[in-house]
């Protein structure tokens, strides 16, 4: 059994002749305590994978599962479900309230969840991601870009879940705030067994951060590549290789 | 010859609550036609570099320089009305995302056609064609459908391309791009910088590219300043830059994953405050 299982996903918008067909077909499956990457150009369809998974994208066929269990189609997804999945997104500016101290975002998840123990709860999950209870009552605005994606992944760890959906965490980060987070989620999934699935555009990145990498083109996954065969640059399929050459840097055309 | 730029003990001030903030704090440098990358994390004042080069800094920030000089002619001397002039006609600026610099209720082609009769005072089917003609400069395949379009129906690479051909229009002497292709992803990346790139051999135009992405700006530019807190801390040849010798830029430098060389953990940056006290260093 898998963490993650994706058999002959594909994912799609609108209707007739406004329909963009976003995923065809994908198949992977990502092992417990695995971290497994996705790459591909802007468009690819590597946000939808994520996004059908969780219920944002309701228009897809083929077969998802967590832990073996299946995900139903529509837009819900049980409580259940978010204990075991998590999201971490690109810009953590958008995906904090602004109104909402650090204080009031994770009590009120910690309590959506369930959980009678808030206070210690919050003291350990601010610990985690090398917060401290320093920034317990600051707002988003008192914090710098790093400090939110710390908040925004202290929120996805509230539910004890097993698996992170990482969509382009480092991105919208300076360098040497990327290399703190990227060292914390090392620290988190080792401490915590969790599996990533994690989006970038920056092939070092997910060279860095996973074990196999898949590799989309228009909707498809055209291949999937352990690390050692990226990082050697020898990738079976000529879209691969045209890629790692663009991430080896600008050549003037 | 007269450099095109000489910027000369640049301060930009912001009082503060708690005093005045130096956001930019003595920095000096000249630009001829060539790309000049200017790095560094946010905060470290490259985009009031920047902008203080148009005089583009907002009250109640204070901008002081011993001269700000395009071809020899002090732009701090000038009048609001002369500036305004310079702004449309010599010196052009892109930001980062095209969606707050374009008109979302105005079709492509005609901010284009406006843009290019506010500057060149032709007819408008003159504008017309210098329109198309600038779409198809900076690679635009169907110019004709992009003119009829509206900004929201554009892809952010297509967006960035068109701002790209709407400062161009003036033909200006100096191109300031502020982080132009950072909410690009990289493919798009590479076709707005090859644009760019041509302008600049093309049209002898001078660009200062401003970018926290150290790699691009090695590959991309001529020569690089560094920042940190509003000061130059180094300068070099940009194809240099991965020998640079600053401890701020090596840290930097160190703290990227790298595809050749896999690491346990990567390295984390350590600040020491005296990078922020010794003064900015001047390029050679
Ligand atoms: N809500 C939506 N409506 C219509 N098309 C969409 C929507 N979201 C994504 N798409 C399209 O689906 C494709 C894949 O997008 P996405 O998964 O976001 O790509 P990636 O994450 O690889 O950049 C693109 O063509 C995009 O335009
Ligand atoms: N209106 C303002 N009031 C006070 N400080 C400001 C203001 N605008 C910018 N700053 C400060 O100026 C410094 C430099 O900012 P900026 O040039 O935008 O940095 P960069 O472009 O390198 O990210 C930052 O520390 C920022 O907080
Ligand atoms: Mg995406
Ligand atoms: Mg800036």
């Amino acid at each position: 059994m898998s963490a993650l299982f994706f058999d002959d996903v594909s994912v799609w918008f609108g209707e007739g002749r406004d329909r963009v067909d976003a995923v065809r077909h994908a198949n992977f499956r990502v092992g417990h305590g695995e971290s497994f990457g996705l790459v591909g150009e802007s468009g690819s369809g590597k946000s939808t994978i994520m996004r059908a998974l969780t219920g944002l994208a309701p228009d897809w066929s083929g077969r998802m599962a967590v832990n073996g269990n299946p995900v139903r189609s529509g837009h819900r997804r049980d409580r259940n479900f978010y204990k075991s999945v998590q999201m971490v997104f690109q810009d953590p500016y958008a995906s904090l309230h602004p109104r909402q101290s650090v204080d009031q975002v994770l009590s009120e998840t910690l309590h959506l969840h369930g959980f009678r123990d808030i206070e210690p709860r919050i003291v350990r999950l601010l610990d985690d991601v090398g917060l401290g209870s320093a920034f317990r009552f600051r707002y988003p605005h008192q914090l710098s870009g790093g400090q939110r994606q710390r908040v925004a992944i202290a929120r996805a760890l509230a539910p004890e879940p097993s698996i992170l959906l990482l969509d382009e965490p480092t991105s919208a980060l300076d360098v040497s705030v990327q290399a703190e987070i990227l060292n914390l989620l090392t620290d988190l999934r080792a401490e915590h067994k969790l599996t990533f699935l994690m989006v970038s555009h920056d092939l070092a990145v997910v060279a860095h951060m996973c074990e196999r990498i898949a590799v989309m083109q228009a909707g498809e996954i055209v291949e999937v590549m352990g690390v050692d065969e990226m990082r050697a640059l020898t990738p079976a399929h000529p879209y691969t290789r045209k890629l790692l050459q663009a991430s080896l840097g600008y050549t003037r055309g | 010859m007269t450099p095109l730029l000489e910027v000369e003990d640049l301060w930009v001030r912001f009082p503060t609550r708690t005093g005045i903030l130096d956001a930019v704090r003595g920095v000096s440098f000249t630009l001829g036609r060539e790309r000049l990358g200017i790095v560094g994390e946010s905060g470290s004042g490259k985009s009031m570099t920047g902008r203080s080069i148009l005089r583009l800094i907002r009250p109640p920030g204070q901008v002081t320089a011993a001269h700000i000089r395009l071809d020899g002619e002090d732009l701090m001397q000038k009048s609001e009305a002369q500036m305004r002039q310079v702004r449309g006609e010599r010196i052009s600026m892109v930001m980062q995302d095209p969606k707050f610099s374009l008109n979302p209720v105005m079709s492509v082609g005609d901010q284009l056609i406006e843009a290019w009769r506010v500057h060149k005072k032709g007819s408008r089917s003159e504008a017309r064609e210098r329109a198309l003609g600038m779409l198809e400069a900076v690679s635009i395949r169907d110019p004709e459908r992009v003119m009829r379009a509206h900004p929201h129906e554009l892809s952010g690479g297509m967006g960035q391309r068109i701002m790209i051909a709407m400062m161009l229009i003036p033909d200006p002497e100096l191109l300031i791009a502020d982080e132009p292709t950072s909410a690009l992803d990289v493919s798009v990346q590479a076709q707005v910088l090859q644009i760019m790139d041509r302008l600049v051999q093309d049209r002898g135009m001078g660009l200062i590219f401003i970018s926290h992405d150290l790699n691009l700006v090695a590959d991309f530019c001529d020569r690089v300043l560094i920042m940190y807190a509003g000061r130059v801390v180094e300068t070099c040849e940009a194809d240099k830059l991965h020998e640079a010798k600053h401890p701020y830029t090596r840290g930097l430098l160190n703290s990227l994953p790298r595809l050749d060389a896999p690491q346990k953990r990567l390295e984390v940056l350590r600040r020491d405050p005296s990078w922020a006290e010794t003064p900015s260093v001047r390029p050679s």
